[in-house]
């Protein structure tokens, strides 16, 4: 098992398998993600990269093994609990998962909400994070009048403002144009300046090798190999 | 504070979403209307049955040799039967005389005779109590078996068996009432889960940035509540107005003088709307219960 050595790990993976009946989707799964790590998770698709993902923020339990998280043990959280897990990810979709009735605006104040926040420190931080994103003009707009490059700035600005320690992106790029790809990237890099821990899970071997960074690599639910191309 | 922000979402998600709610408010509407034409329905006969009961006399005719003292005597027997209120005599001159009177323009027919035919009297009233239907007999056989006593009457015999019919019909019509409530809390659930459906992907969201499921369940349940108490408002005023209508013409033909037909009670009318309101809330409860276990 290749495993790389980190100094602080935010997450650890310790055997990790996840069965769905009698397929394995993930099988003895061991790795660390360090703190403000910038790593991709790539693989073809049915690898198992949303899977792994959808473990990290309790979407699926484990079937077997254990996973670590910023000191908690996934296995030990009760249903109460995972709330108040999935407030330390942002998470992004590659259909984004905006809710189309509801302005630009409510989609991401809803997350500032859930938390019980005032709605003047609600106001002043949605208006900031959509000026980080560029889109400060389409507040009162509705997500279905957007572009698809533009509804997922909308999904990176709902992931950030709650400064969660985690972005967790699946495919974000996969449905946009190179030009908003590009976009989009770039906001991961500013958030990641910022301390952000990134995640995310790509077949897109282009941006892997562009960025540089730590790429881990699936294959039929089987880790491949962990390393930086 | 944090209630008039889970109300803002509710009337909120109400206007985004005003078909499927007037759907939902339109079937609270409708289970109300009939629940409270049931309840209408059973408040007036009750009210009818009660006076009735109040009204039930017994007439007991005295033998035509009875002396003097022989009908004090009886007066006090019949006092001492349990189940008699009162006891008040009626003597035959009295008796006449009220024939008359109710005769008026055919009491000439009344001139011709000789002797009054009628013998004494005693009315008995009773005491009011529950199922007296079922005492009366007893007592009348009871004022039968004194001696002075020639005949008993308590002509009411026929309202013994519309009672009779009448208890079997309240006891269908609360079986009726509770199926139907449970039907009525089934539908609702249904197209308040119809509701949620709809929102599936809003609810998903939701869990996706953190909510907690109370965060995510209180404006449900809120809406709810207004579904409930709109519908239950609107039931209630169609009700009204249906009873208005229909009673408006012939309810002074049903009325007599010791019973009037009435609409439901104030405090009937406030309980169906609480009712309508928990209903409302049963049904989001069911449904998202069901809905968040997923």
């Amino acid at each position: 098992m290749i495993q790389e050595p980190h100094k602080a790990a935010i997450i650890q993976m310790f055997h990790v398998h996840k069965y769905y009946g009698s397929k394995n989707a993930l099988v003895d799964i061991t790795l660390d993600i360090s703190k403000n790590e910038f790593v991709f998770i790539s693989g073809p698709s049915g690898a198992g990269k949303t899977t792994l993902l959808k473990l990290l923020y309790l979407g699926e339990c484990v079937s077997e093994g254990q996973i670590l998280l910023d000191g908690m043990n996934l296995s030990r959280i009760s249903r109460r609990q995972i709330p108040f897990l999935r407030r330390k990810f942002g998470l992004i979709f590659q259909d984004y998962k905006l809710i189309p009735t509801k302005t630009v605006f409510d989609n991401i104040a809803l997350v500032l909400e859930v938390t019980g926040k005032k709605s003047r420190l609600i106001q002043k931080k949605v208006k900031s994070v959509l000026r980080t994103v560029g889109m400060e003009a389409r507040l009162n707009s509705f997500p279905p009048s957007l572009s698809g490059g533009e509804q997922q700035r909308i999904a990176v600005a709902r992931a950030v403002v709650g400064d969660p320690k985690i972005i967790l992106a699946d495919e974000p790029t996969g449905n946009l144009d190179a030009d908003s790809a590009t976009i989009i990237f770039d906001l991961f890099k500013e958030f990641h300046a910022r301390g952000t821990t990134i995640i995310i899970a790509t077949h897109d071997k282009e941006l892997i090798r562009k960025s540089g960074n730590r790429s881990i690599y699936l294959k039929k639910g089987c880790l491949q190999s962990s390393s930086t191309l | 504070m944090i209630l008039s922000f889970f109300f803002k979402r509710a009337v909120q998600d109400i206007l985004d979403n005003k078909v499927l709610n007037a759907i939902t408010i339109f079937t609270i509407t409708l289970s109300i209307l009939i629940i409270g034409a049931f309840t209408l329905f059973f408040i007036n006969t009750n009210d009818l049955m009660g006076a009735w009961e109040k009204n039930i006399r017994i007439m007991a005719y005295l033998k035509p040799t009875t002396p003097e003292s022989g009908i004090q005597e009886t007066e006090k027997k019949l006092k001492k039967i349990t189940g008699v209120y009162n006891v008040r005599f009626i003597s035959k001159k009295e008796a006449l005389n009220r024939l008359k009177n109710q005769l008026k323009r055919q009491s000439s027919l009344l001139e011709d005779l000789n002797a009054n035919p009628l013998p004494d009297a005693f009315e008995i009233s009773l005491i009011t109590q529950p199922r007296v239907w079922e005492k009366i007999e007893n007592i009348a056989r009871l004022v039968e078996s004194i001696p002075s006593i020639d005949e008993v009457e308590y002509g009411q015999r026929w309202i013994e068996q519309f009672t009779n019919i009448f208890y079997l019909f309240k006891l269908t019509g609360y079986a009726m009432g509770g199926m139907f409530l449970m039907a009525a809390v089934l539908i609702i659930a249904n197209t308040i889960r119809l509701v949620i459906y709809s929102r599936r992907s809003e609810i998903e969201i939701m869990r996706i940035v953190g909510a907690t499921d109370s965060f995510i369940k209180a404006p449900f349940y809120i809406e709810g509540i207004i579904q409930g108490a709109f519908g239950s408002i609107l039931g209630i005023t169609i009700l009204f107005l249906i009873f208005k209508y229909i009673f408006s013409n012939i309810a002074g033909e049903f009325s007599t003088h010791f019973f009037y037909i009435r609409f439901l009670p104030f405090a009937i009318s406030g309980c169906t709307v609480v009712g309508g309101m928990f209903l409302g809330w049963f049904g989001s409860y069911l449904s998202l219960r069901q809905f968040l276990k997923l």
